[in-house]
């Protein structure tokens, strides 16, 4: 026989050391076996092998300055371009002395995107509605009317083109996606058939053959005095496109829920909308947040089609450098990687906030 | 064999609830078999039977989780049909507490409590505040009320589960075994719980195999198998000298133990 009193409980102890702290982060991550070991020290080794080498050429032997391809040695990186063409890859061919309008709408994205992620900010009850606001703010600043000149948009372009598409689409294809999603789950056999034949017609299309058919078949079956601007059929185009696959990710949510929570929703007398954004929705789209931002971050990268129509984006004007006689054959790369960094930038961004949004609401729960 | 006609003998001329010629299927499969059974205002009406006789689903089909292809549910007068405007008169007088709980895991306990009041009786937060900490606090629990649904007990979920039914201020309440996911530790908990409520005068249908605690708050026993009720009877007859052959057989499966 054996018992323990209430005092002879064993305390807590604290853990060894190989398991907590700078040496139990090592041990765990890079050292826990024989072979986590040997793909740290591999790893250790490429990187010993490739980063000096391109610090070397981006850096080092690097051209910063001059007016010409000509300055460029071929050693080094050639950056001499930046002072240039900075603007044209930021701003397009949009006119020089409206250049503040975009500057303007690219500051107030800032409050405008914070108080959409960030709880608890300061003044968040005028903020949200700012938030609200900021689209059409933005239109009016970008295209013009009411007193501004009005700037067509296929003056539109460089990264400026990319942000203006790929965030109009990502505020648009959530809402449109999840009443797709939605609307798939119905018991109404319309509704349900609609929102299949959508999903899967779009879904089973190529983006830039749907672009095709925005520029130049629509054209066919509208009355010829009705033009749509390029630009907005674009956007329309891409939103679809991402709503597809939005609802596909959401209803993936959607069936995660168990149906005890509809239930306990119907028992305490919520209706059917009332359900749906109170208790189904947010917890289908947490669950749903890595696939959300999969398809956010696709959509954006999808913006770089708008070449098709004839507007250079940030890659557009990388290409237009490379083709310019003044810089032929000095800035293939360099072109290239410059465009791979901004667009690395942001996407980057939005998986972080993806994973910081996660941990956020799983700490809410536990 | 007198009560295989059920009749509810001091019932009021107008019971709370009056369930008529009650059938309802599942595909084909023939679930609910001519059910009648009326329930009078202030009732406690215990149902048990083997699993699969059809006793939850006749409770769900009281607030209309089910939907029934031949017969009546009368509410409080208001009869159950697709009209959604019924159904959600008949949902806003009926409490509801699931053998799973089904809570809210987003929502803390005291916002999982409000949330009824606030979104379908149009109550301001601050009211819904109130009473839902009044009722938190009548099933003990006002001190977890800000901790979020998973952080908490089987017990006292269940016991937050109740709270978030009362706060709607139901006619009705229905529990679906409500103890049947819990420890042995917590059944107690929430058996004390409906033990109070049943002695404040609540109207109770329930689902339960606590043949303890149904001899003591229940007025009426009801023993169902295969979709039909077998039995209905006093708790003490029922208990202690159960009719049908069927009753005795399960009674004597459950006591045994």
């Amino acid at each position: 026989m054996f018992f323990r009193d209430q005092g002879e409980m064993l305390p807590e102890r604290p853990a060894p050391i190989t398991e907590v702290g700078i040496v139990g982060w090592l041990r765990i991550n890079l050292f826990s076996s024989y072979g986590n070991t040997a793909l740290t020290l591999v790893s250790a080794a490429l990187l010993a092998l490739i980063v000096p080498p391109f610090v070397a050429w981006g850096l080092i032997d690097a051209q910063f300055s001059g007016d010409t391809g000509a300055v460029c040695s071929g050693v080094g990186a050639c950056w001499a371009w930046l002072d240039q063409r900075l603007g044209q890859f930021f701003y397009g061919f949009y006119p020089a002395d409206a250049h503040w309008r975009v500057n303007v709408t690219a500051l107030l994205l800032v409050p405008a995107l914070l108080y959409v992620l960030v709880d608890n900010l300061p003044g968040a009850k005028f903020g949200r509605w700012f938030s609200y606001v900021y689209p059409l703010l933005a239109a009016y600043l970008l295209v013009g009317g009411f007193g501004l000149e009005v700037i067509s948009t296929d003056k539109f372009g460089g990264f400026m083109l990319n942000m203006v598409v790929g965030l109009t689409g990502i505020v648009l294809s959530l809402p449109v996606g999840i009443l797709l999603a939605l609307g798939r789950q119905s018991r109404l056999p319309v509704i349900r058939l609609l929102s299949i034949t959508f999903i899967e017609a779009v879904r089973g299309v190529p983006l830039i053959t749907l672009l095709f058919v925005a520029i130049v078949l629509l054209q066919l079956f509208l009355p010829p005095e009705v033009s749509l601007d390029q630009l907005l059929r674009v956007i329309i185009m891409v939103t679809l496109f991402a709503s597809a696959y939005m609802a596909e990710v959401v209803r993936g949510g959607l069936q995660a829920i168990p149906k005890g929570q509809i239930e306990g929703a119907q028992a305490v007398g919520l209706g059917y909308w009332q359900t749906m954004r109170l208790i189904v929705l947010p917890q289908a789209l947490r669950i749903s947040i890595p696939g959300i931002v999969n398809t956010f971050i696709g959509l954006f990268k999808d913006t770089t089609l708008v070449i098709i129509i004839g507007l250079f984006d940030l890659l557009g004007h990388a290409r237009l450098l490379q083709t310019n006689p003044d810089w032929i054959g000095d800035v293939d790369h360099e072109a290239y990687l410059f465009s791979a960094a901004v667009f690395f930038v942001i996407c980057f961004l939005m998986s972080r906030y993806s994973v910081s949004l996660e941990k956020q609401l799983s700490q809410d729960r536990h | 064999m007198s009560t295989a006609t059920p009749e509810s003998s001091n019932a009021p001329a107008a019971p709370l609830i009056q369930i008529s010629n009650l059938n309802k299927w599942f595909g084909a499969f023939h679930v609910l078999r001519d059910i009648n059974l009326s329930i009078a205002s202030q009732e406690r009406v215990v149902i048990c039977g083997p699993s699969g006789s059809g006793k939850s689903t006749l409770i769900r089909c009281i607030n209309r989780l089910e939907d029934h292809q031949e017969g009546s549910i009368t509410v409080d007068g208001t009869q159950l049909t697709r009209n959604l405007k019924n159904i959600d008169l008949v949902r806003r007088d009926i409490g509801m507490v699931f053998q799973q709980f089904n809570l809210f895991p987003h929502l803390t306990v005291l916002e999982n409590c409000t949330l009824g009041p606030i979104w379908v009786r149009n109550m301001p937060r601050q009211e819904a505040e109130e009473i839902a900490k009044r009722l938190l606090d009548r099933v003990q629990i006002l001190d977890q009320s800000t901790k979020y649904p998973g952080q908490l007990s089987g017990g006292q979920q269940q016991r937050a589960a109740i709270a978030r039914a009362l706060c709607m201020e139901p006619r009705v309440m229905l529990f679906d075994e409500p103890t049947s996911a819990l420890d042995p530790e917590m059944i107690k908990e929430v058996l004390d719980v409906m033990t109070d409520l049943a002695e404040s005068g609540m109207t109770m249908i329930i689902v339960s195999h606590e043949m303890g605690f149904a001899a003591q708050v229940a007025d009426r026993m009801i023993f169902m198998d295969d979709g039909q009720i077998v039995e209905e009877n006093t708790p003490d007859a029922f208990f202690n000298n159960p009719q049908s052959d069927r009753t005795k057989l399960f009674l004597s499966q459950i006591l045994r133990h």
